[in-house]
């Protein structure tokens, strides 16, 4: 890929990485090449606290079809969650 | 194959704007005269990979320098580095040529040093190698090693990298070398054909070799795409250009 294409996303939440829960403030998604995952091109997702500081970050490096069951899993837990919970105020979620 | 052995530090020389940028320098032990070669890592930062590559120039008689292109991006692992450089739209063209002539600067400085110095970079390095060989005049050669987006369309561009380098071919002074997978995605084999073309109607000196079977940074030993033949292939090719261009 080689691209500098981000898709970045306003967070509301919490992630826990090395040093512990941090509020979250971003994702950014992208494909491209991984630091880590023995792929050529991942589907990465970095969690972070301030998307200028390299420190609080939650990572993943998944391939493709791994991401198309992401998807597909966050929106059946929306569906049934919406279902049960009332969304979008966490003051009546429980 | 250098006979002493080589040593390898981290090191820091004047970049972009009289910034101080991180590097890791690697170079031959003795008081021979050894060409330079800046070694510019690929999207994914200033890692081991790219560093140990340095390590293999040294070991090979030159003087080497991976300078941290994300130096400005903040301190930390070259991961945590990298992604905040990727969300902020990557290195800048002119901020990288700053800090690519500082490297140069600092590889013709060292006591060791023959006074030649070439560049090669990986995935976006080889991009960036493309555009020092456009816009660095006093370097002595160039490897370009599958270079994404040398051939950007309008929607490719952005603010850090506003022109494709490709637009600036007229420009290019430096004998340059391209190292390419014909199962590449970026860039295509097609994007290579049109390079060359270019190249070869702006009458520039450069040598082509393009490997079948082999992808996007096949000479990655960590990775799925690792092509053994070709990669050993392709790097006789880098030696004998550098051979040839900054002996």
């Amino acid at each position: 890929m080689c691209s500098w294409i981000v898709e970045k996303a306003e967070m509301r939440g919490v992630g826990k990485g090395s040093d512990g829960w941090f509020d979250l403030k971003q994702a950014n998604v992208y494909f491209d090449h991984p630091f880590r995952a023995a792929m050529d091109h991942a589907l990465i997702i970095d969690f972070v606290k301030d998307p200028d500081r390299p420190d609080g970050r939650v990572a993943v490096e998944i391939d493709a079809e791994s991401a198309k069951r992401l998807v597909e899993s966050i929106n059946r837990a929306l569906t049934t969650g919406e279902a049960a919970h009332i969304l979008g105020d966490p003051a009546h979620a429980h | 194959m250098t006979e002493n052995g080589v040593i390898a530090e981290h090191v820091t020389f004047t970049g972009d704007n009289g910034d101080q940028i991180s590097a890791y320098a690697a170079r031959p032990v003795g008081d021979g005269r050894f060409p330079g070669v800046v070694v510019v890592h690929h999207m994914p930062g200033w890692d081991d990979a790219t560093k140990q590559i340095a390590l293999k120039f040294a070991f090979y008689g030159y003087n080497a320098i991976c300078p941290n292109l994300f130096n400005r991006f903040g301190e930390g692992s070259a991961d945590d580095v990298a992604a905040v450089a990727r969300a902020a739209g990557g290195k800048a063209d002119d901020e990288f040529l700053g800090d690519a002539r500082g490297a140069m600067d600092y590889l013709r400085a060292l006591p060791t040093s023959n006074g030649k110095v070439g560049i090669i970079g990986f995935c976006s390095g080889g991009r960036q190698s493309y555009l020092a060989a456009c816009k660095i005049p006093e370097l002595n050669a160039a490897v370009d090693c599958w270079g994404g987006r040398v051939i950007a369309t309008e929607d490719q561009l952005t603010e850090q990298q506003p022109v494709a380098p490709i637009d600036y071919t007229s420009e290019m002074e430096v004998p340059l070398l391209g190292i390419f997978g014909n199962e590449d995605s970026s860039p295509t084999p097609e994007d290579v054909d049109k390079t060359e073309e270019i190249l070869k109607e702006a009458g520039k000196e450069y040598e082509f070799f393009r490997y079948d079977e082999a992808g996007h940074g096949f000479f990655a030993v960590d990775r799925p795409g690792y092509r053994p033949v070709q990669a050993t292939e392709a790097w006789a090719e880098v030696f004998r250009f550098y051979e040839k261009h900054l002996a």
